[in-house]
C-alpha cells in the first residue's frame, strides 16, 4: 500500500515543471479539505441535524401548532403510539411487505438480468419497455396501478371475466370484481406487486452491471465441461453476482421499507388500518394530525431495521476484504 | 440437442415478453384511457382495451388547458435541473476528494457514505419541515431544492468515489510530474475519464427529484410551487372525483419520453454501476 503524503510530497518534488506553482492548489490535504467541505457541511446540515432533531422531537410534546421542543416527556410519545391498534398493523405490514419485495424482487431481477445480459433483436425496444416504471414519478405511477385496480373498471377483472374466472358462479366470484384495494390481503399483496414493479429496473441496471463484468472464459469452461444451464446459473454467475445482488436489492427495499407513495395513493392504510405501514402512519399522525412528535416517534421504529441492514452491508464488505 | 435449444428459445421470448409485459402493461393502459370518451370509459361491458367510441384529444386539452400541469411540469423540470447542477457540484469533488487526497480513510469511507443514503427521507422529513419553515422557504420549490440534495448527495458521490478509485493513478501522477497541478488534474485527467460516472449521476439525481413524493406533499401547500409528484395527484382527484384521463395522459407524458430517453442511456447506466463496491481498495 503507497502512502498518499509520501506520493504527494514526490509528485511536488518533481513538479518544477514549465510554471513552478507551489500554491495552495498543489497541497493534496489542503485541496482535499477544501473539495470536500461543502458536501460534508451540506449533510451534517440537512441530514445529521434533522435526524438527531427526529430523536429529540420523539421525546418531546411539539405539535404543528407548537412545533419548538420545549418540553422532555421521555418515552410518552413511543409509549401512547405503540399502545394504538393501528401500531401493530403497521408494524406487521412494513415487515411483511418488505419480506415479500425482497423475495419476489431477488428472482425477478436474476431472471431479468439473464435474459438481457444477452444480445437478441428489439433489446432497445425491451430495454425502453423495463425501464419505464421507473421513468415514471413514483406518485403518478401509484395513481396508474389505482386506476388499473378499480374497483368497477379495472381492465384485469375484464380479462378474468371475459376468461370466465371472475363473475357468478366462478372460481372467483361470485362477485364481479376482486375490490383489490378494499381486502386486506389482496390490498398488501397489490403494494408489493407495485413496489416490486417499480424497482426491478434500478436493481435490473445494478446487477446487470456485475452479470456483464463476468469474464466470459468461466462460462466457456463451464460449457466445455458440459455443465447444464441451472448448474451456471447457480455455480458460477450467482456466486459471482453475489455482492452486487445484495447491495443493490438491499437498496432498492429499504428504499421501499421507508416509502410512504405507493400506500398513500392507493389503499391509503385502509381499510382500517389493515393496510397501514410505519411510513404512512408516521405522516398521517405527525404531519396531518398535527401531532410532530408521535410522528417523530413512529419513524424512529424505522431505526433498527435500518441499523440492521447496515450491519449486514458492514459484514458482506468486510467478508469480501478477508477473502 | 436441437430440441433442447428449440426448447430455450422459447423459454428465452416467453420469459422477456411476460417481463416486458408486467413492466409496460400499467403505462399501455394509461395511454388508452388518456384517449378514450367518458361514456366509453365508464361501462363496465365494454371491451376496456379496444375504442368503442372514436378516441378523443379532449382529456389532454383539459389538462393543458384547465388544469395547473404545465406549471407542475415546468416546477418539476426547474427543480430537477437545478438539483441536478447542486448534486455535481457538491458531489464530484467530494468524491474525488475523498478517492485521491485524503488518505486511507478517504478511500474507506464508501460505507459510511451508503448509510447516509439509507436514512429514509419518512425519518427526516418531520424535522426537515421544521426547517425549511424556520428558514422561510415553505411552499417554495426552493425548500425542495434544499432537501433534494440529502438523497442525491450521498448516492452520488457514493458512485463517483468508486470511479475515481478505479482509474489508475499513474495516470493522474504522469500529469503531476509534467507539472499539472493538483486541481488541474482533476478537471484536464479526472473528469474526463468519469464521464459515464457523472452521466449516470445526472440521470438518478434527476430521476430521484422527480419522483419524490413525501418531501412534494408535505413542503408546498401553493399551487403555483407544487411539482408534477404532489400537483396532479391533489389536483386532479377532487374528493371522489378522479379525472381518469387527465390524471393516466398527465402521467403518460411524463413517463413515456423519459422511458424512451433512460432507455436509450440504458447501456450508459449500466456500465455507470460497473465499479467497485462498498469494500477494501485493491492492496
Amino acid at each position: 500500500m503507497r502512502n498518499d503524503k509520501t506520493l504527494a510530497a514526490a509528485g511536488k518534488r518533481k513538479a518544477p515543471g514549465p510554471r513552478a506553482r507551489i500554491g495552495i492548489a498543489d497541497r493534496d490535504g489542503i485541496v482535499g479539505t477544501i473539495m470536500l467541505a461543502p458536501a460534508v457541511l451540506y449533510v451534517v446540515a440537512l441530514v445529521a441535524v434533522p435526524f438527531f432533531l427526529a430523536i429529540a422531537l420523539s421525546v418531546s410534546d411539539a405539535t404543528v401548532g407548537d412545533p419548538a421542543i420545549h418540553h422532555f416527556v421521555g418515552l410518552a410519545n413511543f409509549i401512547s403510539v405503540v399502545r394504538e391498534s393501528a401500531f401493530l398493523f403497521a408494524l406487521r405490514n412494513s415487515i411483511i411487505v418488505t419480506l415479500a419485495t425482497l423475495v419476489l424482487l431477488t428472482v425477478l431481477t436474476i431472471v431479468l438480468v439473464e435474459l438481457l445480459a444477452r444480445p437478441f433483436p428489439g433489446k432497445r425496444l425491451a430495454e425502453i419497455l423495463i425501464i419505464l416504471p421507473w421513468a415514471m414519478p413514483a406518485a403518478l405511477a401509484a395513481v396508474g396501478w389505482l386506476w388499473l385496480l378499480d374497483s368497477e373498471f379495472s381492465p384485469i377483472d375484464w380479462i378474468l371475466r371475459t376468461v370466465g374466472l371472475l363473475g357468478p358462479g366462478s372460481v372467483l366470484g361470485p362477485a364481479n370484481n376482486l375490490y383489490y384495494l378494499g381486502r386486506e390481503w389482496l390490498g398488501l399483496g397489490v403494494i408489493v406487486v407495485i413496489n416490486v414493479w417499480r424497482t426491478l429496473p434500478l436493481s435490473a441496471v445494478i446487477v446487470l452491471a456485475g452479470r456483464t463484468a463476468i469474464p466470459n472464459e468461466l462460462f466457456e469452461q463451464a460449457a466445455l465441461d458440459g455443465a447444464g444451464y441451472f448448474r451456471v446459473l447457480f455455480r458460477i454467475t450467482l456466486p459471482a453476482l453475489g455482492i452486487l445482488l445484495t447491495v443493490a436489492i438491499l437498496f432498492t427495499v429499504l428504499v421501499i421499507f421507508g416509502d410512504m407513495t405507493v400506500v398513500a395513493l392507493t389503499t391509503r392504510g385502509g381499510p382500517g388500518y389493515t393496510t397501514e405501514v410505519l411510513p404512512y402512519w408516521a405522516y398521517l399522525k405527525g404531519i396531518q394530525g398535527g401531532a410532530l412528535s408521535q410522528g417523530a416517534a413512529i419513524a424512529l421504529f424505522l431505526f433498527p431495521v435500518l441499523l440492521a441492514a447496515s450491519v449486514l452491508v458492514l459484514r458482506i464488505a468486510y467478508r469480501r476484504e478477508g477473502a | 440437442m436441437r430440441t433442447t435449444s428449440a426448447f430455450r428459445t422459447v423459454g428465452f421470448y416467453t420469459a422477456l415478453v411476460l417481463l416486458c409485459l408486467f413492466a409496460a402493461f400499467p403505462a399501455l393502459w394509461m395511454v388508452i384511457t388518456a384517449f378514450k370518451q367518458n361514456t366509453d370509459l365508464y361501462d363496465p361491458n365494454n371491451n376496456p382495451f379496444l375504442f368503442n367510441l372514436p378516441p378523443t384529444l379532449s382529456n389532454i386539452e383539459f389538462l393543458f388547458t384547465q388544469t395547473n400541469f404545465p406549471i407542475f411540469l415546468w416546477n418539476s423540470l426547474f427543480i430537477g435541473v437545478v438539483v441536478v447542477v447542486i448534486t455535481l457540484v457538491l458531489a464530484v469533488p467530494a468524491a474525488y476528494s475523498l478517492a485521491r487526497l485524503m488518505g486511507h480513510w478517504g478511500e474507506h469511507s464508501s460505507i459510511a457514505i451508503f448509510l447516509v443514503y439509507l436514512i429514509p427521507p419518512t425519518l427526516l422529513f418531520i424535522p426537515l419541515y421544521e426547517i425549511v419553515t424556520a428558514l422561510g422557504v415553505a411552499n417554495t420549490v426552493w425548500s425542495l431544492i434544499l432537501v433534494y440534495p440529502t438523497i442525491t448527495v450521498p448516492f452520488c458521490t457514493w458512485l463517483l468515489l468508486s470511479f475515481f478509485r478505479s482509474i489508475p493513478r499513474e495516470v493522474e501522477e504522469a500529469a503531476l510530474t509534467d507539472g499539472c497541478s493538483r486541481v488541474g488534474v482533476f478537471f484536464r485527467v479526472a473528469l474526463p475519464l468519469a464521464v459515464r460516472g457523472i452521466t449516470t449521476c445526472i440521470v438518478f439525481a434527476f430521476a430521484l427529484s422527480l419522483s419524490d413524493y413525501i418531501y412534494a406533499a408535505v413542503f408546498v401547500s401553493s399551487t403555483a410551487s407544487r411539482t408534477v409528484s404532489a400537483g396532479v395527484p391533489t389536483e386532479l382527484i377532487r374528493g371522489d372525483i378522479y379525472y381518469w384521463q387527465a390524471l393516466m395522459a398527465a402521467t403518460a407524458i411524463v413517463g413515456i419520453p423519459l422511458a424512451v430517453i433512460y432507455g436509450l442511456l440504458f447501456d450508459w447506466l449500466v456500465r455507470g454501476f460497473q465499479v467497485e463496491l462498498p469494500r477494501s481498495p485493491r492492496a
